[in-house]
């Protein structure tokens, strides 16, 4: 047989084509079940981490997840998950935005007054090794606690990340990565642009008091001071 | 099984005197980019591995059918057919490690080692020696990954397939003497880490000459 004929290469390229898309095809059907599981399990950890629970000894991540998520709704088609850590309620925000080689995302969990951050989380596609992926890890996530997401007067102000030596106006700050001032900046932007996707969320607080102390101390009496600072 | 001469140098050829990466320097691109832990290098080079192999087999078994004037799209079906097959396996099964390597798996696609093990064995050559030569050639990439790991891992993170190598109270931060060292993160690194070993492999083989 002719194997250089018109009609035997595009026969060929045909038959070919056409075993390796009912193939794939196949597999893909076969392991999507057990993919969306991983997709979701890998979410579940995510906010667990945000949650500040310490699962890298956790046998069972999914059954930790759902004995303190105890809701999920739905704010301006971002997804807001209801939470109880020690009786106390926590509400946890999905966050996404873009980082220095690609997408960055996270979870933002805020204690019931919405605007003190309980614990952060953040994932990234690529950033580099050393440098902006080290948004990941706990010395840089950890400096989010405690912090204000309002300013004095109420309004939903985000967290700045900025350099060390640098003063935010008007609201509060972490300190950024240094070498990393790109993936830093885009965690900041990301903050902030996923906060105001979830106004709708965050102002519907009918008796809100304005919280104006310094993040650790507790002051009832003093609450037209000055804004906080770190 | 005792091995024939021939047969002895298509599997272990790549290996070492003709190894696709320090030999012939192909692939360079996902050595730099998955070594900075010895466990996605390790997992990158069985995927490799099975994927020049299994490749290599299927080319050799169509090479007497295949139009020349497609062969080369006819190749990249069959590659890219088997790094997505590989690709849905590893998220279904070893979802971390797909996320760390994340592109570079769908990447083994433009791995010049594969195209280069086609064209160059796979379309003359039978189906046995094919899959020796496709197994020798990933074993020989996978091993310069390895390496390269080790290094970057060790001097890095100073941990081992995650384990901690290095003890904790030897680091500055908690009074001791050490730093890990921020360059092994980076790829270049990496291609120092490639150059040195290309330096020793023909140090050597020319006394061997």
């Amino acid at each position: 047989m002719n194997t250089n004929s018109n009609t035997y290469t595009i026969v060929y390229a045909t038959v070919v084509v056409i075993i390796v898309a009912v193939l794939l095809a196949l597999v893909s059907q076969v392991l999507g079940p057990r993919q969306q599981a991983n997709i979701q399990l890998d979410q579940q950890k995510q906010i667990l981490g945000a949650l500040k629970q310490d699962i890298s000894n956790c046998d069972d991540p999914a059954a930790l997840y759902f004995s303190l998520v105890k809701d999920t709704f739905d704010c301006n088609g971002h997804p807001v998950y209801v939470a109880e850590v020690e009786g106390e309620t926590k509400f946890v925000l999905k966050l996404k935005g873009a980082g220095l080689w690609g997408g960055i995302g996270g979870y933002l969990a805020l204690n019931d007054d919405k605007n003190t951050i309980f614990g952060a989380n953040f994932n990234h596609e690529s950033e580099t090794p050393g440098l902006g992926a080290l948004i990941v890890e706990l010395p840089f996530r950890q400096q989010f606690e405690g912090k204000h997401i309002r300013n004095a007067q109420g309004e939903v102000v985000s967290v700045a990340v900025l350099k060390a030596g640098t003063q935010a106006e008007g609201q509060e700050q972490v300190d950024a990565l240094s070498g990393a001032t790109i993936t830093s900046t885009g965690v900041s932007d990301m903050l902030k642009a996923n906060l105001a996707e979830y106004a709708a969320f965050l102002s519907e607080l009918p008796d809100y008091q304005p919280e104006a102390e310094e993040a650790e101390v507790v002051n009832e009496e003093n609450q037209t001071s000055n804004q906080t600072e770190e | 099984m005792a091995l024939s001469q021939k047969t002895k140098e298509t599997l272990l050829g790549p290996l070492n005197a003709n190894n696709p990466v320090v030999v012939q320097v192909l692939g360079i691109c996902s050595a730099l980019a998955v070594t900075v832990q010895l466990k996605p290098a390790l997992v990158m080079g069985v995927a490799v591995t099975i994927i020049v192999a299994m490749s290599n087999v299927i080319i050799s078994l169509l090479r007497n059918t295949i139009p020349m004037r497609i062969r080369i799209i006819v190749q990249l079906v069959v590659v890219a057919a088997l790094v997505t097959l590989v690709s849905e396996v590893l998220k279904a099964f070893a979802y971390d490690v797909a996320m760390q390597l994340s592109v570079y798996i769908g990447l083994i696609i433009t791995n010049c080692i594969l195209m280069g093990r086609l064209e160059a064995f796979a379309m003359t050559n039978k189906v046995w020696d094919s899959f020796l030569d496709g197994l020798g050639n990933g074993l020989g990439y996978a091993a310069i990954l390895i390496i390269v790991a080790f290094f970057r891992e060790l001097f890095g993170a100073g941990t081992l397939l995650g384990f901690r190598v290095i003890p904790e109270s030897w680091y500055v931060a908690n009074g001791g003497f050490y730093e890990n060292c921020g360059m092994m993160m980076m790829p270049a690194m990496a291609l120092i880490i490639v150059g040195g070993i290309i330096w020793a492999h023909r140090a050597i083989n020319k006394e061997e000459k």
